[in-house]
């Protein structure tokens, strides 16, 4: 579930409520999911209580994860009877070991809700559940009394584990504060490149010009000086030259648009002063910006390690799992490097938190240094990508 | 010398049809477009082509995947490709099909009349045209370990100038020493990089190419 957390406003509903047959066959759903409800109770006991021992730890995980699942059926029936769709509360997946897993699990809001949930549904929820099943077996009560029941067993799982606001709220948070940092990094980029032809590319042109200009006037009257100044023109028009280029490449590398990341990716390595191993394998592109992030990412990374890491040498990795984009860039240095607050790394990882991506190092002290890029993206299939 | 020249911008194009045709060389065709730059090499199978990398219809290294193809098709026709920028990844898969004819310029370096045509006879003649840049960069990567930087600084402009394709006599010329001294720099430089040396100009430059283009090696 990539944007679970996002509830789609604009999605429609499931459609009308559930008629009365389709109820009836969601009673005895339900009904045979309580003994399911109890099983799963039990395991989560158990769990908890054999947390003293290490096999606790990934049995609690297990168990949490199939209260999920759990939850996850019943908002989809509950969401059946009230005819609308119950998104699901739950914020993005983390990686990383099982005590990472265990601590972002029980931090999570959504955990306590689903435990607390299934108290209710198989207790409370039970008894409507049966009442409505018994009334349905009696006819006449049954056709009026039975949905009420179940619609009221509904809006109560609603109420439990329906999406939250809170999450919401949070999220725009997180949004808010990338969209700040993203817009604070244009606006300095747009900055520099006003600087950089400014006193570049602009002040060699007007240079240009003047000695052009000169060299008119002197050319009848002392061609050889004229000679000399169309000469000196010609060294600023290159040097001008030179400056775009460079200025170019840390806008849109040339290669990157011509040959995607891969390309990308191999010409820088081609230009470090030591070897680098690139394994690339990619299915299609990714979207041009999330591709030009991890293009200067990645650029970075290679730079750091050459600079500081005195590492003699460099890998890099990038592979698409269907979700996200995944880059990892190690050295064989000396380590102990650290992401610094207004660092190139720092800025890096700004820009990539606009596409809700993540960059995390490990760099232990006498090393390797290893720095993790991770993109949710989608990547299009075109014949360019290679 | 027939020629089949291949750039987008009217302006460039034109600008170098005039110079070409200036120094007596014969543009056959010029073309805007990567597609019609392939059916032109193959239909005219010109003396030299002059191809811009980037070209319609995709805007990307369209010109480069052309040459590419036509020398895949047409073993060492001699082909040199004009950027705006250097890839070193470029001047490797020029240089993968491991013949000569082959050049790799910035675009810049057409205002420096003289050496564009003299990169464009050298292409033609089978030899290669690597731009100072390519070098440079190449160059950049053997450091400290690499037996490249045992070389004294004379030897290191040689080895630049060989890398760019020149013959000794054009070496000569270009440093202001006698022919004799850049064969004792040759000598010096093949030996310490343990390359075996040739009579063929092209091979010997070649040979450079391809041992800068590798990993840097340990001395």
């Amino acid at each position: 579930m990539p944007d679970a957390s996002v509830p789609d406003a604009a999605q429609p509903a499931a459609g009308q409520p559930a008629g009365r047959w389709a109820l009836f066959g969601i009673v005895w759903a339900l009904i045979g999911l309580r003994i399911v409800g109890f099983v799963l109770f039990a395991f989560l006991v158990a769990s908890t209580a054999l947390l003293v021992i290490w096999i606790g730890i990934p049995l609690l995980l297990g168990s949490l994860a199939a209260l999920r699942g759990f939850a996850k059926l019943h908002r989809r029936l509950a969401g059946k009877v009230l005819g609308t769709t119950l998104n699901e509360p739950y914020p993005r997946e983390v990686s990383g070991g099982v005590f990472a897993q265990l601590r972002f699990r029980l931090t999570d809001r959504a955990t306590w809700r689903d435990l607390a949930w299934l108290l209710e549904v198989q207790s409370i929820g039970f008894a409507l559940e049966l009442s409505a099943l018994v009334a349905f077996l009696i006819l006449p009560l049954g056709y009026w009394g039975s949905p009420l029941l179940l619609r009221t067993d509904a809006a109560t799982t609603r109420l439990l584990i329906g999406p939250q606001d809170e999450h919401l709220r949070e999220r725009i948070g997180q949004l808010e504060t990338s969209r700040a940092d993203t817009v604070d990094h244009s606006a300095a980029e747009l900055r520099r490149i006003e600087r950089d032809l400014h006193d570049g590319a602009q002040a060699q042109l007007v240079a240009l010009g003047m000695n052009l200009g000169l060299a008119q006037e002197l050319v009848t009257r002392d061609p050889e000086a004229a000679v000399a100044l169309i000469a000196e023109a010609r060294e600023s028009s290159t040097t001008a030259l030179q400056e775009l280029r460079s200025l170019v490449r840390g806008i849109h590398p040339p290669v990157l648009a011509d040959r995607g990341l891969s390309g990308g990716v191999e010409a820088l390595a081609l230009a470090q002063p030591r070897p680098v191993e690139v394994d690339i394998d990619l299915p299609g592109r990714p979207p041009a910006p999330v591709e030009s992030a991890v293009y200067f990412a990645v650029a970075e990374a290679l730079t750091n390690s050459a600079k500081h890491a005195a590492a003699q040498s460099s890998w890099v990795w990038v592979r698409h799992d269907g979700r996200s984009l995944t880059a990892l860039v190690g050295d064989n240095g000396v380590g102990g490097a650290q992401l610094t607050p207004g660092g190139g790394l720092a800025g890096i990882e700004n820009r990539l938190a606009a596409f809700d991506g993540r960059l995390s190092m490990a760099s232990p002290l006498g090393g390797p240094t290893i720095v993790t890029l991770e993109v949710p993206c989608a990547l299009a299939t075109t014949a360019a990508a290679r | 010398m027939r020629i089949v020249l291949a750039e987008d911008l009217a302006l460039l194009r034109d600008g170098m049809i005039r110079l070409l045709t200036a120094y007596q060389f014969e543009v056959v065709e010029a073309v805007d477009n990567g597609p019609s730059l392939l059916r032109a090499l193959t239909t005219h199978q010109p003396d030299v082509a002059v191809v811009d990398v980037r070209l319609p219809p995709t805007f990307t290294d369209e010109g480069l995947r052309a040459a590419l193809a036509a020398r895949a098709q047409m073993p060492g026709l001699p082909v040199l490709v004009l950027s705006q920028y250097v890839e070193q990844l470029y001047a490797r898969e020029l240089l993968a099909q491991g013949t000569g004819g082959v050049g790799y310029l910035l675009k810049d370096r057409i205002s420096d009349v003289n050496q564009f045509v003299d990169a464009i006879r050298r292409v033609a003649a089978g030899g290669t045209a690597m731009d100072p840049e390519v070098i440079s960069q190449l160059l950049s990567r053997h450091q400290d370990s690499s037996p490249v930087a045992s070389l004294t600084p004379r030897e290191r402009e040689v080895l630049s100038h060989m890398a760019e394709g020149r013959s000794n006599a054009a070496i000569a010329a270009r440093m202001f020493i006698t022919e004799k001294a850049v064969g004792k720099h040759t000598n010096s430089i093949f030996g310490k990089l343990a390359l075996e040396q040739s009579e063929d100009d092209n091979r010997r430059v070649l040979a450079v190419l391809a041992y800068l283009e590798s990993a840097p090696r340990e001395a």
